[in-house]
């Protein structure tokens, strides 16, 4: 950060990994400049669920937490029902839940408050910026509770209020995450439906909803009936509109994802990166096998998705349906390693070349891009994804990592490294707190593009350290 | 050309996403003097920039053609049947011509900015829209305070055409009367009777929003914009960097640093600001290396943002306009053909950038006071948004080095002061040749290129 005084002008220089120009060497960095979310608020932010049993809470903490991780917001989700668990070794029945259990009360309020304190301990050492505080969260009282634990501390707080009376939806619900939660590992289906039926009671009559006129002056949103309405209130910065806006755009609807690269192009064959060539026969090959892929599996109404580069498009025409492209779903741009294989890489730009391999997500090409701004770019398709129900995205390998990375929940460590060969397509189809995950490997030999994070990362190793791992090509 | 790509779904060939199958009828709902024609200007605006050509319908405008002179609020009077009979016919013939908009002339979505205050006069519009293979979305603005609604009435009615013979305490009045008019008779949007419709409810200038029903992704992009904008006084400045080095040479694109003249910049803007006394100013920079240098003089904390780097030029990235015309005299030729949509080999056209800058003009609209230190067609793209340029006109606004435009949002529209911090640098504008033809002689070519080292 400038900071005032000393009025001669700096001599910038740019960091050699991200690329950004910075006021003096070794300027610390405060606030990481790349990530998708302006660093306006220094605050941190408390997310905080309010709603009876069964309304998707923890499905939207945790899907929350994954987006918001993904766009570079360090967040983290603390289920209350999870520190229940493990202070009561064993659930017997839903009497624990029971209002006049002072017992179970004062355990439930001492799991409470210890998740609050694991909330402080994320913000102030681990550098978290948003927590999700997981929990019914049911009464003024209890909300009051956090209310002042946050305001002590300087956190802001929105509430995320599920609010649901269609009985088809929470038996649903209750059939797709609660059968199979370790509360009711022993019992049968119908004596589970019916204790958690009866827990759900234990609730009802002391729930009070967020209030239009008593909370007026709360930040929150009410989501009613799976989004079909939504009541929003005194959104206060950026970080809680995006929230809001991401709320809004999800939906449970079942469908299914399938991601795939192109079919192998001219410039995998010789091993070289980016650059926009055709496909290679191979490639073409891939792109019919993936036709008739398609059409068997029977998907009703599939949108298909490609960039504007050569290679998606060519295998996307193979499919004889309708594609749209987006400029967006381009490949990471390599600037001046464009159209270089990994061998040329080492001999002009060693350095660079050790750079990557110290931290592939935020290292930035000379003049292009890091999967740090790949994220940001694609932001937007995620969204868009959310809204959609079934796709069929055929975009990059960088891309792909991505993409990959926001549905089964990887971190930024691991994105760069996902195993997202050619000639293969993952179906993601949401289930549960998750995704499940199917490759279909269409049997039609490709390149290997993989290439793994070499031993000797530094700069002064030697060649062959560096190309250890560099898949053959011609 | 370059850009344009090959199947396409859509009539908006490099948008990102198919953005409606059936065109949008978005229509407002509220007592006179919520903000009805404020938001659907705004919206309007911002819809067309990110390239959903959209039109407003103001249903007063066709009022005040047909009825030339306005005499009082007793127009409005509920008992008053010539009245009623002349608003129906007006807002008849304004439906018309959104018919015509949306299915003759390549409209995708259109306002019809009216009070809509009974739920008789909406079935009539959905009726209208199911007949036309529309989709509805409302727009509701509520609001009680009295004083958002007197500063409402100063700011936009008082200059109204039907107050110009009027002294204010007199225009003031009579529409305190006109509101009272529709009173009696509305009926707001209900969260049970209308629980099928698609709308948004924006409670007291957007402290609260009831938001029903989304359909589809461009109803969705609206429910977030008229979330994140506000309407607290405040001033965005727009400037580039300084003059930097390879400007002086006359080469586009690159990453060099400011040249003395630019420093001097600098210096120019730091007192500048501080001469406007601005409360809590945010600074913006891109990543490139000009613009933080220009920002570094002003000895306050800044934010960078990559989208706010300038255009990539891609091949062309650090050449003179002479060099291009040399070496691709028909990729030179295609861009004075069709400067917007124009993507350099490898690199951007205008029409990617405003979708990158997207998101810069949504934190925009959120903040308060911002300074933006950026590019020259990055401020183009994003002074375009604010005063509402066209597509053609867009890529050849003025935007020289060294001067700060000062936007400051009043009635409508948003007032515009160019201040020019005295401080000489080179021209960069290249104005559009006369003879765009690929097969034109290199002289014609380069007629209008700046001078340069």
């Amino acid at each position: 950060m400038a900071l005032s005084g000393n009025r001669e002008q700096r001599k910038l220089t740019q960091t050699p990994l991200l690329k950004i120009w910075v006021p003096w060497v070794g300027c610390n960095l405060n606030r990481r400049r790349g990530s998708s979310v302006p660093q306006f608020c220094n605050s941190p932010t408390m997310i905080v669920m309010v709603g009876l049993p069964a309304r998707g809470k923890t499905y939207i903490s945790k899907k929350l937490t994954r987006y918001l991780n993904w766009i570079g917001v360090p967040t983290k989700s603390f289920n209350v029902g999870q520190y229940r668990r493990e202070a009561v070794k064993i659930y017997k029945d839903f009497e624990f839940f029971n209002p006049e259990n002072e017992e179970a009360m004062k355990i439930r309020k001492a799991c409470a408050l210890a998740a609050l304190k694991d909330v402080a301990a994320y913000f102030s050492k681990e550098q978290g910026q948003a927590a999700v505080f997981d929990a019914t969260n049911t009464t003024r009282e209890r909300r009051a509770v956090i209310l002042s634990y946050a305001k002590e501390r300087g956190y802001k707080v929105f509430f995320v209020e599920s609010i649901c009376d269609d009985p088809e939806i929470i038996a649903e619900n209750i059939k797709q995450v609660k059968l199979g939660s370790p509360d009711y590992v022993d019992r049968d289906e119908d004596e589970a439906m019916r204790d958690f039926s009866r827990r759900i009671d234990c609730y009802k009559s002391s729930y009070m909803p967020i209030d239009d006129e008593k909370d007026r002056n709360l930040s929150y949103i009410k989501i009613f009936n799976v989004g079909s309405r939504y009541l929003v209130n005194r959104v206060q910065d950026h970080i809680q509109s995006r929230i809001v806006y991401y709320l809004m755009n999800i939906h449970v609807t079942p469908r299914s994802i399938y991601l795939s690269r192109h079919g192998e192009s001219e410039l995998n064959l010789s091993g070289r990166i980016g650059g926009d060539s055709g496909l290679s026969p191979g490639g073409h090959k891939y792109a019919k096998g993936l036709a008739t892929f398609i059409r068997g599996q029977n998907i009703k109404e599939l949108k298909v998705w490609t960039s504007h580069m050569k290679r998606t498009i060519q295998t996307a025409e193979a499919l004889g349906v309708p594609y749209e492209q987006w400029k967006a779903l381009n490949e990471i741009d390599a600037g001046v390693c464009e159209e270089l294989t990994y061998e040329e890489i080492q001999e002009n730009l060693p350095e660079e070349f050790a750079l990557r391999d110290q931290d592939k997500y935020r290292y930035r090409y000379p003049k292009g891009e890091s999967y740090e701004d790949l994220v940001h770019r694609l932001e937007p398709v995620i969204m868009e994804l959310e809204r959609q129900e079934n796709v069929l995205v055929i975009c990059h390998q960088a891309v792909f990592r991505c993409l990959l990375a926001y549905f089964v929940n990887k971190p930024a460590a691991e994105l760069p490294y996902l195993r997202c060969p050619l000639h293969t397509v993952l179906k993601l189809t949401p289930i549960a707190y998750g995704c499940k995950v199917e490759s279909f490997f269409l049997n039609i030999g490709a390149v290997n593009t993989h290439r793994e994070r070499p031993v000797n990362v530094d700069i002064n190793r030697n060649p062959e350290e560096a190309l250890q791992t560099v898949p053959d090509h011609i | 050309m370059r850009g344009s790509s090959g199947t396409k779904l859509t009539h908006q060939p490099d948008r990102a996403v198919c953005m409606t199958n059936c065109p949008t009828l978005i229509v407002t709902v509220g007592l006179p003097a919520r903000g009805k024609t404020y938001i659907s200007k705004k919206l309007t605006r911002y819809l067309n920039w990110i390239g959903v050509p959209t039109r407003e319908f103001n249903v007063g405008q066709y009022r005040r053609d047909f009825v030339k002179i306005y005499k009082s609020f007793e127009f409005f009077r509920p008992d008053n049947e010539e009245g009623l009979k002349i608003r129906r016919q007006c807002a008849s013939a304004a439906l018309n011509d959104v018919r015509q908009y949306l299915t003759e002339e390549g409209g995708q979505v259109a306002v019809f900015d009216a009070t809509n205050t009974t739920r008789e006069r909406r079935e009539t519009i959905i009726q209208f829209a199911e007949q036309n293979g529309f989709k509805v979305f409302f727009v509701e603005s509520v609001c009680e305070d009295p004083d958002v609604i007197q500063e409402n009435i100063v700011q936009v009615k008082l200059s109204s055409p039907d107050y110009t013979n009027c002294n204010t305490e007199e225009a003031v009045e009579d529409f305190l009367k006109r509101i009272k008019c529709y009173e009696n008779s509305y009926e707001t949007l209900d969260e049970v009777l209308d629980r099928d419709l698609s709308y948004i409810k924006i409670m007291d200038v957007g402290q609260r929003y009831m938001v029903n029903r989304v359909l589809d992704h461009i109803q969705s992009r609206i429910v977030y914009y008229l979330m994140n904008i506000h309407i607290t006084p405040r001033s965005i400045y727009l400037c580039r960097h300084g003059e930097s080095e390879l400007n002086v040479t006359g080469r586009i694109g690159g990453d060099s640093g400011l040249t003395p003249r630019g420093k001097a910049f600098g210096k120019k803007l730091s007192q500048f600001l501080e001469t406007q006394g601005i409360s809590d100013l945010k600074v913006w920079t891109s990543q490139m290396k000009r613009t933080i240098q220009t920002a570094e003089a002003l000895n306050v904390p800044y934010e960078q943002w990559k989208v706010l780097n300038e255009i990539d030029a891609g091949v062309c990235e650090e050449m003179m306009y002479e060099e291009i015309q040399d070496h691709y005299p028909l990729e030179f030729a295609l861009r004075d053909q069709d400067k917007y949509r124009y993507r350099y080999p490898k690199g951007e056209s205008y029409e990617d950038l405003v979708q990158r800058l997207e998101p810069v003009i949504m934190e925009l609209e959120r903040q308060e006071n911002v300074l933006v230190v950026c590019h020259q067609a990055v401020m183009r793209c994003l002074l375009a948004y604010f005063l509402d340029k066209t597509a053609e006109e867009l890529p050849y606004l003025k935007c020289p080095l060294h001067t700060v435009l000062k936007l400051t949002p009043v009635a409508y529209g948003c007032k515009v002061e160019s201040i020019s911090l005295n401080v000489e640098s080179v021209n960069t504008h290249r104005e559009r040749p006369e003879n765009v033809a690929v097969s034109r002689m290199s002289k014609e070519a380069l007629l209008t290129v700046p001078a340069h080292q």
